[in-house]
Formats: C-alpha cells, sequence, structure tokens
C-alpha cells in the first residue's frame, strides 16, 4: 500500500472530527429538568384543589395528545367542555386554561421541551403570559 | 408457466374488474359492504341530528353609522378583541371589519343619479359568513370550513398560506399574514385571552365565535348595539328575523349565489 500512513493519519483525523460531539461531551448527563410549578396562580388553590385537568402522569406522557385533541374539539367541533376522568369540567383553551395556571413557559414548558429537543410552535399563534422577572432567575 | 388463452383471458378481466373498477366492482358484487365499513369507524364525530339548528347572521342599519366614528369604533373593538396587527399601509393590511363606500360594497348597484347622503355614508364590511361560500370549497387542505350555525371558520394550524381563499372570497374579506403580525402589535394591547397570528396564514372575522362560546354578543355588536343586531336566522321569532320582517334590506353580490347572511337594512 503506498502512502499508508498518511492515509492512517487522515483516517484517524475524520474519525476524530466525526465523533467529535460525543467524546466532548462523554460524561456530561444533562441535568434532568425539573419543571416548576409555583405560579401564584397555583399556591392561590388549596393544596387538595392543586390538580392538573388529569393526573401528573398522563400529563407528563400525554400532554401533547391532549393539547391537540383539545384543539381539534374545540375549534374543528366546536365544543369547548372537557371532561376529565373524574368528571370534573374544564373549559378548553391553551391561553385561559393551561396558560391561566402554568404563566411560567420558561420555568415550566421550555424545561422539557429543550432538554428533548422540541420545538413545538404553539407560541407562534398562542400569546405567552408575561412572565414577572425574579431576581433568582438565571 | 404456460397459460392457455382461456385462462388468460380470465385473468385479465377478473383484473380488470377489480383494478379499474375498483369500488365499483364491490359494489357490483357485495353491494352495501363498503359503504357499511366506512361508516362504521373512522369518522371524525359522528353525524347527529342537530338538536336546534342555528344560523348565526346579522343585520346593519346602515343610517346609524351617519353618526361619526361609529365605524371605527366597531373596528377598533374587533381588531382590539382579535389582536389584528395594523401595519399603516393597505398593501400589507390585515383587516376583520373595516368600512367602505356603497359604490364598492354594492359593486353594480350604483348609479349615476346616487344622492350625496348614501354616497358618503360609511358601509360597515366583513366576512358574510356565505351558505355557499367559496372560501370553504377551494381551501385545498380544509383549514377552513362551515361549521352547522352557519359560521365560516378558520383553523389556522392548518393554513398553509396557499391564498386560494383569498381568490375565492368576492368581497376580500380575507387577509394574509405576509409578515409576523406581532411586528406590529402593541405587547402591552395584547388581548391575552385570544391568540395572534403567524406569518403566512390568512385570516379573517370569525364572528366572534369564541365570546358565542360564553354567551357574549360579538364585540362590534356589544359597542354599537344600536346599529347592529346579532341573532339567529333560522328561529322565526329571533331579533334579526324580527328586523328583517318589518325592513327591507340588502345583501352583497347575490348574483354570485354565495348565500351572505349579513344583511344591510336600507
Amino acid at each position: 500500500m503506498y502512502d499508508a500512513w498518511k492515509i492512517l493519519v487522515g483516517l484517524a483525523i475524520f474519525l476524530g472530527l466525526f465523533t467529535f460531539a460525543f467524546w466532548m461531551n462523554a460524561g456530561k448527563a444533562a441535568p434532568i429538568p425539573e419543571p416548576k410549578i409555583d405560579t401564584p396562580e397555583i399556591k392561590k388553590m388549596a393544596e387538595a384543589e392543586r390538580k392538573c385537568v388529569e393526573d401528573k402522569h398522563f400529563m407528563r406522557t400525554t400532554h401533547m395528545q391532549l393539547i391537540n385533541d383539545w384543539r381539534d374539539q374545540a375549534l374543528r367541533d366546536g365544543d369547548r367542555d372537557y371532561i376529565n376522568k373524574k368528571g370534573k369540567k374544564y373549559v378548553i383553551s391553551l391561553q385561559n386554561t393551561c396558560m391561566k395556571c402554568h404563566s411560567n413557559k420558561k420555568e415550566f414548558c421550555d424545561k422539557c421541551h429543550n432538554y428533548t429537543g422540541v420545538a413545538p410552535y404553539c407560541w407562534d399563534c398562542h400569546i405567552v403570559p408575561e412572565e414577572e422577572p425574579k431576581g433568582n432567575e438565571s | 408457466m404456460s397459460m392457455d388463452r382461456r385462462e388468460f383471458i380470465k385473468i385479465t378481466g377478473l383484473s380488470t374488474l377489480f383494478g379499474l373498477a375498483g369500488k365499483g366492482a364491490f359494489e357490483l358484487l357485495r353491494p352495501g359492504v363498503l359503504d357499511a365499513a366506512e361508516h362504521g369507524h373512522g369518522a371524525h364525530a359522528p353525524e347527529e341530528p342537530a338538536e336546534a339548528a342555528i344560523r348565526w347572521g346579522m343585520t346593519i342599519d346602515v343610517e346609524k353609522f351617519s353618526e361619526p366614528g361609529l365605524a371605527e369604533k366597531c373596528i377598533k373593538a374587533c381588531h382590539s378583541t382579535h389582536n389584528v396587527p395594523d401595519f399603516g399601509n393597505s398593501k400589507n393590511q390585515v383587516k376583520w371589519l373595516w368600512r367602505d363606500d356603497y359604490e364598492h360594497t354594492f359593486a353594480g348597484n350604483e348609479n349615476d343619479y346616487m344622492d350625496d347622503h348614501v354616497k358618503e355614508l360609511p358601509f360597515l364590511c366583513f366576512c358574510n359568513h356565505c351558505d355557499e361560500p367559496p372560501c370553504v370549497r377551494v381551501c385545498p387542505t380544509k383549514a377552513t370550513f362551515r361549521r352547522p350555525d352557519g359560521i365560516v371558520a378558520m383553523d389556522y394550524h392548518r393554513c398553509i398560506g396557499c391564498r386560494f381563499c383569498m381568490a375565492g372570497c368576492p368581497y376580500g374579506s380575507r387577509s394574509f399574514n405576509w409578515f409576523d403580525p406581532r411586528d406590529a402589535l402593541n405587547e402591552k394591547e395584547y388581548n391575552m385571552e385570544f391568540p395572534t397570528r403567524m406569518k403566512g396564514v390568512v385570516e379573517k372575522c370569525n364572528f366572534c365565535v369564541e365570546r358565542l362560546a360564553q354567551d357574549k354578543l360579538p364585540a362590534c355588536v356589544e359597542v354599537a348595539p344600536e346599529a347592529l343586531t346579532f341573532g339567529d336566522l333560522a328561529d322565526p321569532d329571533s331579533n334579526v328575523r324580527q328586523i328583517l320582517r318589518k325592513r327591507s334590506s340588502m345583501r352583497r353580490k347575490l348574483e354570485l349565489g354565495t348565500k351572505p347572511s349579513v344583511f344591510y337594512l336600507v
């Protein structure tokens, strides 16, 4: 083989650059996000009433599907009432129901969305509640 | 593999029957089976007979708008309720509700000897929420659709911005967002209960469908109740029907067969 060392050095450099992202971040797992639910609106509620429309596990895994269904139900079928598994009624509205309690998009929505690298386009149209500047915000 | 002439014709014939005739072949052999399967599942919502059929409509008492500023008041109420941007030029204009003159509102009905009063009177224009909306027919994604209560609604999530509906609408009721509407909106004046739109979608009056859901009247009617009346055209005793029984009215471009539900009282 002619110029074997040149090829090998070239290959080594190529592999090094190609896998750069992997060894650069090796051993540095991003911390698991902890979305905050300490908004004034939630704090105002009594401890027993501090419930989302469905239970925590369901919301964590399925909120995207729920929101998708909500959108079609409210907009296309004109039915703006949601009855949850426990029989409680909610008004279907991202801005007026979800974001009334979760008024901290940066500390709630964005935390996990950034971690998992998803960029939902909700906020292109739906207005994010004004977030009060806090001293301890990084 | 060898095949005789008889076999070949059999296979060709059967393939043609199922291949070309498709659904028709099914109908021929097992009538009704396919239709039953289609309606059994997969439909978005089962079609129920409407309990009380509502047909929303509006009457506009044109004469009342001789009061200066009333038209503008309605426009402002509408546009601030729905976060409609004002780009300050007609090229990029986004409008849900606007004023025009008689000649343009009722094009084809004008004459050379019109009285000055009507000539100068402002006519409020907005989506007519037609019974036969051409915008709905041309929309390739069903982003715009007609609700059972007659409101021609927009699903901005589905709009791809092709603007076929703008070409289809004979009333110019639809506007395209050439820019991000938030560029022309004041953040402090947002109506936090209603979304904005995004760049690249078409928007129009929605007959305040979100307010109707809360048992409120449309925003324009709320600020000008003496001039605008909103009600159910399907109910013979409703407020709009009572008005229409007593007063003569005009609708825009009736000759096109769109059947508008906005009546101008003259």
